[in-house]
């Protein structure tokens, strides 16, 4: 029958496979490649409001990368954004890997400290960023009277006014809302290792840190891959916590200030300081998605291959 | 043909007395004034003793997204028949593209202050878009029974104003509640603490395009700032507006710089602070105390509204004193309406102090393109109260900021 009709016979499986693609499909396309493309065909017009005027070509992207202040500003926030992913990285993911080890050594009490360090992932960022602001502030707050208490007024600062500590003081609270998340993963990574690797290893004679160098870490490669990725997105779409905690201008003066936050106010306006700019707005949206589509894609292909050489 | 017309013209006739009275409509009214609802709704039913058949539902929104909500309806072509709009650049975001009715003929503003009606009319094309609602001062609270506690008098000059927190420090008392983390409360600081630094000549100069923020009244009134930061709350640079404003209410502060639009607020969050209020220090004994003014927005008619004609009805209705009578009685708004009584003392001391004033400088003048002259002072201010940026060096990155699309600010 199929070697009689195979036209009839591949259409129907192209129909089904039509059919069972068609809703994903549909969906990514309405939610995700339309607005990108609308991005991109808005940040080549002048804009008044949400009013298009004429077409200006890259003039948007030249003003957002040459023209000062909003290049200096854009450099500014991008840095930020920088900052703020190699210290996620390195904090907030190393923190992640030892805590999953040791969650994994199932030491007493592990049932409950894996919940416990799990929880502050499932608050909202706004509870999260409401609740710091709060613990920061320099006259009420829980960290600075505890520094007084313990005699170390000196070092109780306005955390999130000095422009030295603001965006540590957001990466911090970041940290402690997400670090939940990277433990989670490795941990599950962990566990899929065969226990017979590990048998091994320790008949050996490997020490804690050779079970750790040579075996833990390079059978979690997959994990890294995936919370390394996500990290980086997470980094350069960093918005809610800096806009709760710092406001949408980044204060102080900029030091908190972040692509995310650069964007919005810019597209939608400040209420109280600025104007609406859709077309610089949006070139500053097309920016930040060429940024992480670039670097994201060539580096899960990097990490890819480093699971295997690994 | 002969019946065919007959009946077109008694279609017409028909028409035209079911609309005549062009009143018989549903409106829709939005605005940011949340807390205002209420009175908003009352204001809607004297309006409709004359106008029965008008309904009108106001519609009140969270006032930092206000403005991208309204301007997404606009564009979608929806939208409310009557909008409560903001003056000066965000008007302009509205009306330059067409979404906001001119009002021309059809609503008399006559006796409006001039400043009013400049700022809810576009630069470009010179028409009147909204009729304007209320303006705002900016003056300095300060707790009156702290003050009759510690024997101080409301300061007049600068020295004064100086000595007097002083003296609320050593009383232990915090003189100043304002902090300077949320960037636009750094704006504020300068427009009710020194305009009379910098006073009216200036801005006459600026408008004329005879003088730059790198002007000495200017730079040397932000210099003036710098004297104040031991009386301001301990690590200013990290209290928010909210806070400064919990740190006057709960009386832990003695003084507050801020907007006309606290009265209201402060009387319901803390009916038994007994406060009042002072214009900016003199420079010197004798010299003009300013205070900055401005005008908050207006009300306007959407241009595809199909019910323009009530819409407008209720315009000319918001140009009366007695709606401007009861928008100053309950809400404490500074009635634009020409002719207003002002009850309340403290609005009558406004109106009193706004015979002396000059404008809120940037916003006036310098909020109608990025980078808006706000963000670039805010930020300024912020970083020199911070001790990490000179006035000198304020003035010139805000007067570079500004040239980029400001000829006179070119050379």
């Amino acid at each position: 029958m199929d070697r009689q009709f195979p036209s009839l016979h591949r259409l129907r499986r192209t129909a089904w496979i039509a059919f069972l693609v068609a809703p994903a499909l549909i969906i990514m396309v309405t939610f995700v490649v339309v607005p990108i493309i609308s991005a991109l065909a808005f940040s080549l017009y002048d804009w008044r409001g949400l009013a298009r005027g004429a077409f200006v070509g890259l003039e948007n992207f030249r003003q957002v990368l040459f023209q000062e202040p909003f290049a200096g500003w854009t450099r500014n926030a991008f840095k930020h954004n920088v900052i703020v992913f190699v210290t996620i990285m390195v904090v907030q993911n190393a923190t992640g890997f030892l805590l999953a080890y040791a969650l994994f050594k199932e030491p007493f009490g592990y049932k409950f400290h894996r919940v416990s360090v799990f929880l502050p992932v499932v608050l909202s960022t706004v509870i999260v960023g409401f609740l710091w602001k709060l613990f920061l502030h320099p006259l009420f707050g829980l960290v600075n009277q505890v520094l007084v208490g313990v005699g170390l007024e000196s070092l109780a600062l306005p955390w999130l006014g000095d422009s030295r500590t603001a965006l540590w003081a957001l990466i911090f609270a970041n940290a402690w809302h997400f670090v939940g998340f990277p433990t989670l993963i490795y941990l599950a990574g962990m566990q899929r290792i065969s226990q017979d690797h590990i048998d091994a290893a320790r008949l050996e004679g490997a020490g804690e840190w050779n079970m750790i160098r040579y075996v833990i870490w390079p059978l979690v490669a997959p994990s890294t891959t995936i919370i390394f990725v996500l990290t980086f997105i997470g980094s350069f779409n960093w918005f809610e916590l800096p806009f709760i905690m710092a406001g949408l201008d980044g204060s102080p003066f900029g030091s908190t200030d972040v692509l995310g936050l650069y964007f919005y106010r810019t597209a939608f306006g400040n209420q109280s300081a600025g104007v609406q700019d859709f077309g610089k707005g949006s070139a500053l949206a097309v920016l930040i998605f060429l940024v992480i589509v670039t670097v994201a894609a060539l580096w899960t292909i990097y990490l890819r291959k480093r699971e295997v050489e690994l | 043909m002969r019946k065919a017309r007959l009946l077109a013209a008694a279609t017409v006739a028909g028409s035209v007395i079911a609309t005549t009275p062009g009143i018989a409509a549903d409106l829709t009214f939005w605005s940011w004034r949340q807390e205002d609802k209420s009175v908003y709704e009352e204001l809607i039913a004297d309006f409709q003793k004359t106008n029965p058949d008008t309904n009108i539902t106001f519609e009140a929104f969270e006032p930092q997204n206000y403005q991208t909500i309204l301007s997404t309806a606009l564009a979608g072509g929806t939208g409310p028949d009557i909008i409560h709009v903001r003056a000066y650049g965000n008007l302009e975001t509205v009306a330059a593209p067409g979404y906001l009715r001119p009002l021309g003929d059809d609503v008399d503003l006559t006796g409006f202050s001039p400043l009013a009606i400049a700022a809810e009319t576009m630069r470009e094309d010179g028409q009147l878009y909204a009729v304007p609602f209320a303006s705002q001062t900016l003056v300095i609270y300060y707790n009156a029974d702290i003050f009759a506690e510690n024997n101080l008098t409301p300061p007049e000059t600068w020295d004064e104003f100086l000595a007097t927190s002083q003296s609320l420090l050593d009383a232990g008392v915090t003189p100043l509640a304002n902090g300077t983390q949320t960037a636009w409360q750094n704006e504020i600081l300068v427009g009710a603490l020194v305009p009379s630094f910098y006073g009216a000549a200036f801005e006459e100069d600026l408008v004329a395009g005879t003088a730059t923020f790198e002007d000495e009244r200017f730079v040397g009134a932000l210099g003036k700032l710098l004297e104040i930061t031991d009386y301001l709350p301990r690590g200013f640079t990290g209290i928010d507006y909210p806070s400064a404003q919990q740190l006057f209410l709960s009386g832990r502060a003695a003084m507050f710089a801020g907007g006309s639009w606290e009265i209201a607020n402060f009387r319901n969050q803390n009916p038994d602070l007994n406060f009042d209020i002072m214009p900016s220090p003199a420079p010197a004994a004798g010299e003009p105390r300013l205070v900055s003014t401005f005008f908050d927005g207006g009300y306007a008619v959407n241009a595809a509204s199909e019910n323009a004609e009530a819409a407008l009805e209720f315009l000319r209705f918001t140009t009366t004193t007695d709606f401007g009578n009861k928008l100053a009685a309950k809400l404490s708004n500074i009635s634009a309406v020409p002719g207003v009584k002002f009850e309340d003392p403290l609005l009558a001391k406004i109106a009193e102090f706004n015979q002396t004033s000059a404008s809120y400088l940037m916003l006036v003048h310098f909020r109608y393109e990025e980078p808006s002259g706000s963000v670039l002072l805010q930020q300024g201010v912020q970083r020199m109260m911070a001790g990490e940026a000179t006035p000198e060096e304020v003035g010139k990155e805000v007067t570079e900021g500004i040239a980029t699309y400001h000829a006179p600010f070119q050379q």
